[in-house]
């Protein structure tokens, strides 16, 4: 009787878990052990597995090997740690920016964030399109507004050294919404008290955010932190729409870009895997550091 | 005991549920490309006898055989051009009542990217459509059908196609595709700025000297005109160099030959005409605006771009204009666009395949319903259906589109060719923005191209 019950018990759990259990398999699990052991070969994409005739040939670590002694994968890391150093800062300081603004706005809050938040909703391909616009040289509002102030504007995304910035600037405004609206639910889980006790002490509104407000932040700045890296990484959509697959002389040639081009332009299937795969390491490997990293900054509010 | 049951009825329960998601798959990538299939398909999934070898009266007498659905994937007919296609489709199901089309378009952006997967799956569209640059890629990698036999079999009127066209489809000796349509590259003109600038009209012998002074009287007009737009990449890049007798590879296809002193001075040529006399716009001058766009809105006085603008420009030009075939230097070089029609290795319904690739490749029916739809042209070589193509205006000189079919080079075939396109072009680039001079971006290129592809 109790096993009959113990039976039906695991039967329904069974049940409830095997719908997600296959999407993980097989859109996850398979695709990336499938991608591992391609990473191993030779294969383009385009032929039928037939070991037998020798296709693909598994060739080691031949692949990582030429990724890593070619010139290409240094300069297309170098690009994307171009992005970074520009991208992280801004975007940290520009949500925290927003989020205080919408932290002590009391009236239409709701409508803010929205306008906040809409470019988070927006499909990369229409924004990377206005942004194309926006910050087109002879015809775009960008540069007419720093004529105004005196500022020549360069031709952004037709510049080997400003295409980057340009990329930049769309990509906070379409990732800042999401940030600042998990750091807003950092600021309003901040106690008050802390706030009043420090009023009683004197301090002012620069010290209070310096002292109370940034500490208890931390968790969540710890979070953005680690997306926005991520993210990076794996910078796509803007680089081939806005500057047309890799922009002026491949400045915006980024890992991902390259991926895709390797899988589906060049019919390097076994390769691009390899080159997944380093991008999985790198990521990871950022990832762990900052998780190290962040004992000595995180404040956790106990 | 009851845990040692369970679990044996837990794996067959997996096991079952395996089978059904697998089979719910490859059932619905069958009713993706057969959404409106009648019963009939089964009939053609079962392989015939005769698929293998294809026998003469089989093709004399299709109606005899039992129905079959011939898959047939393509870019070409996506948007505007759909009914053109599905006119095509109705003339040859006339023809043929044993033989259903199943057409699946497939968006150009998407094409290639489907197609490869589904090749690589097995489970490829028995005749399908591919541009001349993926042509190359395909065959060499033995995903295509020698089409030959075919040829033989039904006494096949080579004539009846372009020879140029045709011969683009074989590699290594085997003939793998049959031209679907074809396009070439045209100077196109402002008849009206040439008239400003006092400047006479481009002629069949023009050379780059003539091209270039003109595009500088034109420049000379005012700030914002341009006088001639030529892009700076690869495809207009190794017509340029044969222009001026180079070329990218040598002549048994072994080596790189980029940075030779003729294809030096090809490059200097364009890019002094953006960096040194600005007869053509740089792409901070362009800012995003399209060459087109330029030439429509009257601040271009040529371009060097595709019959494909035909319609565009019939349509949407306001002044005078007309074409001439393109000016060369120590010789004349013309471009050669093709999108091809290839068997799938594997069809097991070969030999309709080939009757509808035939039809859409050869036949004055479906070149005439091309030639009427203004949809590229057809690679075929009938006076009258050409003759009503020469007809429509503007431009008025159309016959410079035959005239350059004199001049046909076609981009070098090698396997790795979207690499190479791609290499090639970044270095181009880095010239035409001043970043290297053309001598160093040559040199780089030469370099790449000889570590990065096989040739």
């Amino acid at each position: 009787m109790q096993s009959e019950r113990n039976r039906k018990k695991w039967l329904t759990i069974i049940l409830f878990l095997l719908p997600s259990t296959i999407g993980l398999l097989v859109f996850s699990v398979i695709p990336i052990v499938y991608s591992l052991v391609i990473s191993f070969t030779d294969w383009n994409g385009l032929n039928p597995w037939n070991l037998a005739a020798g296709t693909p040939d598994f060739i080691g670590f031949g692949n990582f090997k030429s990724i890593l002694e070619g010139e290409e994968f240094w300069r297309v890391l170098k690009n994307t740690m171009y992005y970074i150093v520009l991208y992280i800062p801004l975007i940290l300081i520009a949500s925290v920016l927003a989020a205080v603004l919408l932290n002590n706005t009391y009236k239409a809050i709701g409508l803010y964030r929205v306008i906040f938040f809409i470019p988070v909703l927006t499909s990369w391909v229409a924004a990377a399109l206005i942004w194309k616009w926006l910050l087109s040289d002879e015809y775009g509002p960008i540069n007419a507004i720093l004529s105004f102030v005196g500022i020549d504007g360069p031709a952004w995304l037709q510049d080997r050294i400003w295409a980057m910035p340009g990329i930049v600037f769309a990509s906070i405004w379409k990732d800042m919404g999401f940030f600042a609206l998990i750091i807003l639910g950092g600021l309003q889980a901040i106690n008050p008290t802390y706030y009043e006790a420090a009023h009683m002490d004197g301090a002012n509104f620069w010290s209070r955010f310096i002292r109370i407000t940034l500490p208890l932040l931390s968790p969540m700045l710890f979070f953005v932190l680690i997306m926005c890296v991520i993210n990076s990484f794996q910078l796509f959509p803007q680089v081939m729409i806005m500057t047309q697959d890799a922009g002026p002389y491949g400045s915006t040639q980024v890992m991902v870009e390259r991926i895709y081009k390797f899988a589906f332009k060049y019919y390097k299937m076994g390769y691009a895997s390899s080159f997944s795969w380093i991008l999985f390491v790198i990521i990871f490997v950022f990832t762990a550091v900052q998780m190290k990293l962040q004992k000595k900054w995180v404040h956790y509010d106990s | 005991m009851v845990q040692f049951r369970f679990m044996k009825a837990f794996s067959l329960f997996l096991v079952l549920t395996m089978v059904v998601v697998l089979a719910a798959c490859s059932g619905g990538n069958g009713n993706n490309s057969g959404s409106n299939a009648s019963p009939s398909v089964k009939a053609s999934d079962t392989p015939k006898e005769s698929s293998q070898e294809p026998s003469e009266q089989a093709s004399e007498e299709p109606a005899k055989e039992e129905n079959v659905t011939v898959k047939f994937g393509n870019f070409s007919g996506s948007g505007d051009t759909a009914k053109y296609l599905t006119q095509m489709q109705e003339a040859f199901q006339k023809e043929h009542p044993n033989i259903k089309i199943d057409i699946e378009t497939i968006a150009y952006g998407d094409y290639f990217t489907q197609m490869q997967t589904r090749v690589a799956a097995g489970q490829a569209p028995d005749a399908y459509e591919l541009n001349y640059e993926n042509f190359v890629s395909y065959a060499k990698k033995g995903v295509l059908l020698d089409i030959n036999p075919f040829f033989d079999a039904t006494q096949f009127d080579k004539s009846t196609l372009n020879a140029q066209a045709l011969n683009a489809f074989s590699a290594d000796g085997v003939q793998y595709g049959m031209p679907g349509s074809f396009s070439n590259v045209l100077l196109f003109y402002n008849k009206e700025l040439f008239e400003k600038a006092k400047v006479d009209l481009p002629t069949k012998d023009w050379t780059w000297k003539e091209f270039d002074e003109a595009g500088a009287k034109i420049r000379a007009l005012d700030k914002n005109t341009y006088g001639v737009f030529q892009p700076i990449q690869f495809h207009e890049f190794y017509k340029l160099v044969q222009q001026n007798g180079g070329s990218l590879l040598n002549a048994d296809k072994t080596a790189f030959t980029v940075n030779t002193p003729e294809n030096v001075e090809t490059l200097q040529r364009i890019v002094d005409r953006v960096l040194k006399t600005n007869i053509m716009p740089t792409q901070a001058q362009l800012s995003g605006v399209g060459d087109w766009d330029l030439f429509k809105s009257g601040r271009l006085g040529m371009i060097v771009t595709g019959v494909w603008a035909f319609s565009d420009f019939m349509k949407n030009v306001t002044f005078e204009w007309d074409v001439a075939v393109e000016p060369g230097n120590k010789k004349k070089a013309t471009h050669f666009f093709s999108n091809g029609l290839v068997i799938n290795k594997d069809s097991k319904v070969a030999e309709a395949a080939f009757e509808w690739i035939k039809f859409l490749s050869s036949s004055k029916e479906a070149a005439q319903i091309r030639v009427d739809a203004g949809w590229e042209l057809p690679a075929v070589t009938y006076p009258d259906v050409l003759e009503s193509y020469l007809k429509l205006t503007p431009p008025s000189n159309r016959q410079a589109v035959f005239d350059s079919l004199e001049y046909l080079v076609t981009p070098p075939v090698i396997e790795q060719f979207g690499e190479m396109a791609d290499i090639l072009g970044i270095h181009l680039t880095a010239a035409s923005e001043g970043a290297k001079t053309a001598q160093q971006a040559l040199d780089d290129a030469q370099k790449e191209l000889t570590d990065k592809i096989k040739l």
